[in-house]
């Protein structure tokens, strides 16, 4: 039974995504400054003494150890983690999923990943019988509030960002032992055994350019990160601007959503109340998987 | 030793090392490409090979400190080939699981960045403390022995004199020194063998996501499979090194007794587990259960691991024919490589079910697949870790003193 009519869904989030900036934001925000905040003099001052006494502070306490594995953006910016947090998450709506898989093909072109790598995968429940609907599903990584995986591995090099709360893997740090894979419920982790698309092997275009994960833009190379380590969804982080925002008018959203023809893929901040994901949580009826192992995933699912 | 058993041994050896070079040269150059496990089973033969290894080698050190800790005097003349079995079989189980690393260079990250709410983080420092200590205690069990060596002429005095690493004294003094370390060292080991083998099962039981491994039993499982394993193959062992089954013929009866008890204490762990786990019928455990019994490698629990590893040990050692040496050792030999299934049975059925109904045919991909069978890659590895531990063992027995000629070591 319908409780609300989807497209009226639909129409509510062109209008909250695009909320007024005082919503989000404590400081004033530019329009053609692309989003970035704009600050007086005084206000850069003091945020420029709050960053670099922070920095220093890091600096001394082992600061060496970090910064020279940490890539910059898995450094947790106190900034990013004080004022603007974070709690992506993801609500599919399975009665709108035709199951035709183009959120697996968008994130694959968007993440470049190789075979045998999903970021997220379609699967079909064909436990029914053939005259049932079948029920379809995408599923990216959850971004679990306690995620099992990142307790395990031996040297933290996959973690939960404190500022958006999305699991990340230091693919320089990953010594690839694989327990992450074996930890997590879902099937969300993949290991790059280092397998590639004939239309990488054969150069060109696809081949020249690299992924954008992690704003790291690693050109794929034998026996190096990210062969060897594990790999996962990353809600496309890349794709965030510098205050960790996403913007589905400027198309920075996660591939998937962004793709889905059946508009069943909506993601967004949890945190914020206003938003469609929130919305949608708060007016239909949503399931997790597997709760009885206390993982609390942040995608949820609309029967 | 006999000499068609050492020709045996030596052509073994060898050949499981030759066809251990392929596959490392394979694994090396070409990372984990031709492996066979994937993104669904993402262990397989090589972390069941390091399963094993570390299994032995905890339960021989364990089996060493009843006469360097207890005193107990049965197993006075098997001490020492005990404790180089510990330390042979921790070598090849750091590279079982060191080959399995996607980056084998990076496996100091361990050290420098350790995550100490991870097991593996745990277990790993723990066998670094252990290794440590096992070297060293070896190391002082020999002492007098290589510094009397070093004094011949010869290959063998070369090497005593570079292992005895410039100790002079061989006076009763000294020995009686080297006693009271082995001592310590030993007593100090015991607890340490038990928490890095039982983090071994820690490492396996936390795993909620894997109904199969997620228990409390897990543990106390893995101490007592190490000790029947590590036990039996020391039977073998021992009948085959230091005097052989001549010298050693009425310890390996005695230790063939105590393995029987713990064989039988080890079925009795793991049919409770199988009994409690499987009698709820709940999805996540049964499918795990039903792979080892009726799925395609039913055989490995039939036949390797029920029929051969524990059914035919049990009834050579509880009758007559356990009261001969060779018949015992043949036993443990049994035993021993039937734990091999055990431990291929630990590690991948619990991991060869979809963990989301659908998952393996969503995409039509090789790694993701519940289908498991090590590639030629994986075995030819894993033979050539079991090619250089025979190796090890031959050179040990070629190159180290040797117990059936010195005197007693034993603290009093």
């Amino acid at each position: 039974m319908e409780r609300m009519n989807v497209f009226d869904a639909l129409d509510c989030t062109t209008v909250l995504d695009d909320p007024p900036a005082e919503v989000h934001v404590p400081a004033p925000r530019s329009p053609d400054t692309g989003g970035k905040v704009d600050l007086d003099r005084r206000q850069f001052l003091d945020r420029l003494l709050a960053t670099g006494a922070t920095g220093l502070a890091a600096a001394l306490a082992g600061g060496y150890v970090l910064g020279s594995t940490v890539a910059p953006v898995f450094a947790s910016d106190p900034e990013v983690s004080t004022k603007h947090k974070f709690r992506y998450g993801m609500v599919i709506d399975t009665r709108r999923c035709v199951g035709c898989k183009a959120c697996m093909a968008a994130c694959k072109t968007e993440n470049k990943t190789p075979p045998g790598v999903y970021y997220t995968v379609v699967v079909e429940d064909t436990r029914n019988s053939e005259f049932d609907r079948p029920l379809f599903m995408t599923k990216p990584c959850f971004h679990c509030e306690h995620p099992p995986c990142t307790k395990v591995c031996p040297v933290s090099a996959t973690f939960k960002r404190e500022q958006d709360g999305i699991v990340v893997i230091d693919y320089d740090r990953c010594i690839g032992c694989r327990y992450c894979i074996t930890a997590c419920p879902y099937g969300a982790r993949y290991f790059d055994f280092g397998e590639n698309y004939d239309i990488t092997d054969s150069g060109g275009a696809w081949a020249d350019v690299p992924s954008p994960e992690y704003n790291q833009y690693r050109v794929r190379e034998d026996g190096e990160s990210p062969i060897g380590n594990v790999r996962k969804c990353t809600f496309c982080l890349h794709l965030q601007d510098a205050d960790g925002k996403y913007s589905r008018e400027e198309g920075r959203w996660p591939a998937c959503a962004k793709t889905c023809t059946g508009h069943a893929i909506h993601f967004g901040d949890l945190i914020d109340p206003e938003s469609e994901v929130s919305r949608l949580l708060v007016e239909r009826q949503a399931v997790r998987l597997k709760e009885e192992l206390g993982t609390e995933p942040n995608v949820y699912y609309l029967l | 030793m006999d000499i068609w058993l050492k020709r045996v041994f030596w052509a073994g050896g060898g050949l499981f090392f030759a066809i251990g070079i392929f596959g490392w040269f394979d694994r090396l150059s070409n990372g984990h490409l031709n492996t066979d496990y994937g993104s669904v089973i993402p262990w397989g033969l090589w972390v069941a090979a390091y399963v094993f290894f570390i299994g032995l080698s905890a339960g021989s050190f364990l089996i060493s400190s009843l006469v360097y800790v207890f005193g107990v005097k049965r197993f006075e003349s098997i001490g020492r080939i005990a404790l180089f079995q510990a330390l042979v079989t921790l070598t090849l189980a750091l590279l079982s699981i060191w080959v399995d690393l996607g980056h084998m260079s990076r496996a100091f990250n361990v050290f420098a960045y350790p995550n100490f709410k991870s097991p593996m983080a745990w277990m790993i420092w723990l066998y670094t403390a252990y290794f440590a200590l096992v070297a060293v205690e070896l190391w002082f069990l020999l002492r007098r022995d290589l510094v009397v060596g070093a004094r011949a002429s010869g290959v063998r005095a070369k090497v005593y004199k570079v292992l005895s690493l410039g100790a002079k004294a061989t006076s009763d003094e000294s020995v009686n020194r080297d006693r009271k370390i082995v001592k310590v060292l030993a007593t100090v080991g015991v607890p340490v063998a038990i928490m890095f083998h039982g983090g071994v099962g820690a490492l396996f039981g936390v795993v909620a996501a894997r109904p199969g491994w997620n228990s409390g039993l897990f543990p106390i499982l893995f101490l007592l499979s190490a000790l029947a394993s590590g036990g039996a193959l020391l039977m073998l062992v021992s009948a085959i090194f230091q005097g052989g089954y001549h010298r050693n013929s009425e310890t390996i009866v005695a230790l063939g007794r105590l393995v029987l008890g713990l064989l039988v204490l080890d079925v009795i762990f793991q049919a409770s587990e199988w009994l409690v786990s499987g009698y709820g019928n709940v999805p996540g455990h049964v499918e795990g259960l039903k792979l080892i019994f009726s799925g395609p490698y039913w055989w490995v629990f039939w036949v390797w691991q029920l029929l051969l590893g524990t059914a035919i040990p049990i009834v050579i050692l509880a009758t007559k024919r356990g009261h001969s040496a060779r018949w015992a050792a043949a036993a443990g030999g049994l035993i021993a490589v039937g734990f091999i299934g055990v431990r291929l049975n630990i590690v991948i059925p619990a991991l060869a079910t979809e963990e989301v109904v659908g998952l393996t045919s969503a995409v039509d991909n090789p790694r993701i697949t519940t289908d498991y069978f090590p590639s030629v890659m994986e075995w030819a590895v894993t033979l050539g870790i079991v090619g250089l531990g025979l190796l090890m063992f031959g050179l040990g027995e070629y190159l180290l003193p040797n117990s059936s000629e010195e005197v007693s070591h034993v603290p009093a």
